[in-house]
């Protein structure tokens, strides 16, 4: 009798949690289809509205062409100078004892914690105008603020942690063991780097550029306040974006958001491939 | 033999491992460039200030409905973020169903998305004539340039925060436990809150503490929403935004000061709270 009883009540948990799977899925699903599908379609939609002609026409715009070319050209900055300090940063935290670590530590993550505006606005209070750097900048003739620098600067500044934060747990996971043996052995830092370390954090490197990447080609906020607008010269894809919205330019403003959306996909996908080939290595 | 040199290294006050004068040396000289010089303009700029005329700034009207706005809405933003982000996690870890991948994918959308796109097409979807925000319109409720709008665009933004620190604890967490639960006749439901929500307690506030950091600086998906409607719909990064263009420096840089410390703080109390809930567990 209780043997009956207890299977008819697992039974019942059974067809419970049955219920809550569906209910749960469902949740999740319509969830992500109010907040994230549907402003996606809205997009597509938009920007197809007025023809496949017009479309063409704001993609191939002059303005276009050169906001993403700058868009490009900041990454690409962004990332190489984020690879760098993220490779010597992960090492020096990682393989070396030293005071002040979580003090360093806690430092890179600023620039996680503040508003993007705000980074903005540290370039131009220090090479703006007002900025107590302005005249040494002025007396070697280079215009950071409201042109190209200005938007490179700080567009690394807001993916500044991306790629040592990705790299720091994984060298903390794998210890100083490795290297301390082939630095008895005799080999030079820069040895022990490419044969030992390299191996171990190359895929969690090619994810913290792939992140890296993402942010830095949709950075908004700081950009926008160095940037100063001028189109053709300093503006970014997203602040063209931005431009043709508010002069209500609507499927063009989609248009060329239609073209952040499709970097953003690929990148996706470079990061799932990334991730499934780092686990795979891991096993 | 191999620990032996370790030690008489290290009483030197050597290190074992090569490179360390060159590597501290090129992280501190790019941090310090890049971080640390530009940051420390914020000081240098409001030390011209008088504390008088600091506080009359950040207390004027419309910079404190600007502060609470940006709080309130990220606040119920992130709270939001929590259930649905358990929700979520539990349902990809736990569940098998067809698209769960692709499910799992999407949810990375508002990382890689720039938040300017993200902005235009929650704006069309929400305002008046949007697909979703013509049918609240009906109700007489309008999303678009109101508090609730931007609350949206705080969620958009901050719910991969949540997932993805639940997830990977989630993934670890033994089932035996739950099982033991459910053999001793204890409910789904008490199991869930009893068993597994105290696990996952810590990384949702780590995930609810980053997001609610992100939603009260966020300024790109949650500007276009806004509408900018002085007093009602002013978030604070706009009125930094605001104050830079008519050339009122100072005063942007002291409403940013205040927006820097409250962001500080909410890490600050995040990370406290991780320190506890980890002596805790420790404790058991």
């Amino acid at each position: 009798m209780s043997q009956t009883n207890k299977i008819a009540k697992k039974k019942d948990i059974n067809q419970g949690s049955k219920v809550i799977k569906v209910i749960l899925i469902t949740v999740s699903i319509l969830f992500l289809f109010i907040m994230l599908i549907m402003p996606m379609a809205v997009l597509v939609t938009y920007a197809l509205r007025n023809g496949w002609e017009a479309y063409k026409k704001a993609i191939f715009d002059p303005y276009t062409i050169k906001a993403l070319w700058l868009t490009l050209t900041a990454t690409f900055a962004a990332v190489l100078v984020n690879t760098v300090f993220g490779l010597f940063a992960a090492w020096t935290i990682t393989k070396f004892k030293f005071r002040g670590k979580q003090l360093l530590t806690t430092l890179i993550d600023i620039p996680f914690a503040i508003s993007p505006v705000i980074a903005g606005l540290v370039f131009i209070l220090t090479f703006g105008r007002i900025g107590w750097a302005y005249d040494y900048m002025k007396a070697i003739d280079i215009k950071i603020v409201f042109a190209v620098p200005g938007i490179i600067l700080a567009t690394i500044f807001v993916t500044f942690p991306f790629i040592s934060r990705e790299l720091i747990p994984v060298l903390n996971a794998q210890g100083t063991d490795e290297e301390e043996a082939a630095a008895l052995m005799g080999a030079s830092g820069f040895k022990i780097f490419r044969k030992i370390t390299f191996p171990h954090i190359k895929w969690a490197l090619l994810y913290g550029i792939v992140l890296c990447t993402a942010r830095a080609m949709g950075e908004f906020g700081a950009v926008s306040v160095i940037s100063g607008h001028l189109r053709g010269k300093t503006n970014t894809l997203p602040l063209d974006v931005e431009i043709l919205y508010n002069e209500f330019k609507l499927s063009s403003a989609f248009a060329v958001s239609s073209i952040l959306v499709i970097m953003a996909v690929i990148i996706l996908i470079l990061r799932n491939i990334i991730e499934y080939k780092a686990k795979r290595a891991g096993e | 033999m191999n620990k032996i040199i370790l030690k008489k290294k290290s009483r030197h006050g050597k290190r074992v491992i090569p490179g360390f004068g060159i590597s501290m040396g090129v992280t501190m000289t790019m941090m310090s460039l890049i971080i640390l010089i530009p940051m420390a303009s914020i000081i240098i700029c409001t030390a011209g200030l008088s504390f008088h005329d600091f506080i009359e700034i950040v207390t004027a009207r419309d910079v404190v409905s600007g502060y609470k706005v940006s709080l309130s809405c990220a606040l119920i933003a992130a709270l939001i973020n929590c259930v649905f982000g358990v929700i979520l996690a539990w349902v990809l870890v736990r569940y098998e169903f067809p698209g769960k991948r692709i499910l799992d994918g999407l949810v990375e959308l508002p990382f890689a998305l720039p938040t300017a796109v993200a902005g235009i097409s929650l704006t069309s979807l929400y305002s008046d004539k949007g697909w979703i925000g013509s049918i609240f319109a009906n109700a007489g409720i309008k999303i678009a340039y109101t508090k609730i709008g931007i609350t949206i665009a705080m969620i958009f933004i901050g719910i991969p925060f949540v997932v993805r620190s639940i997830q990977p604890v989630l993934e670890k967490l033994d089932k035996q436990y739950e099982e033991a639960s459910y053999l001793l006749g204890a409910s789904g439901a008490r199991t869930f809150f009893k068993v597994v929500f105290p696990e996952i307690l810590p990384a949702m506030l780590t995930g609810f503490g980053l997001a609610l950091a992100r939603g009260i600086g966020e300024y790109g998906s949650v500007v276009f929403i806004a509408g900018n409607i002085p007093y009602k719909t002013q978030i604070a990064p706009l009125l930094i935004m605001s104050k830079l263009e008519q050339f009122k420096y100072t005063d942007a840089t002291a409403i940013a000061l205040v927006l820097l410390m409250i962001s500080f703080s909410v890490l600050l109390i995040n990370n406290g709270v991780q320190l506890y809930m980890n002596k805790i567990t420790n404790n058991n």
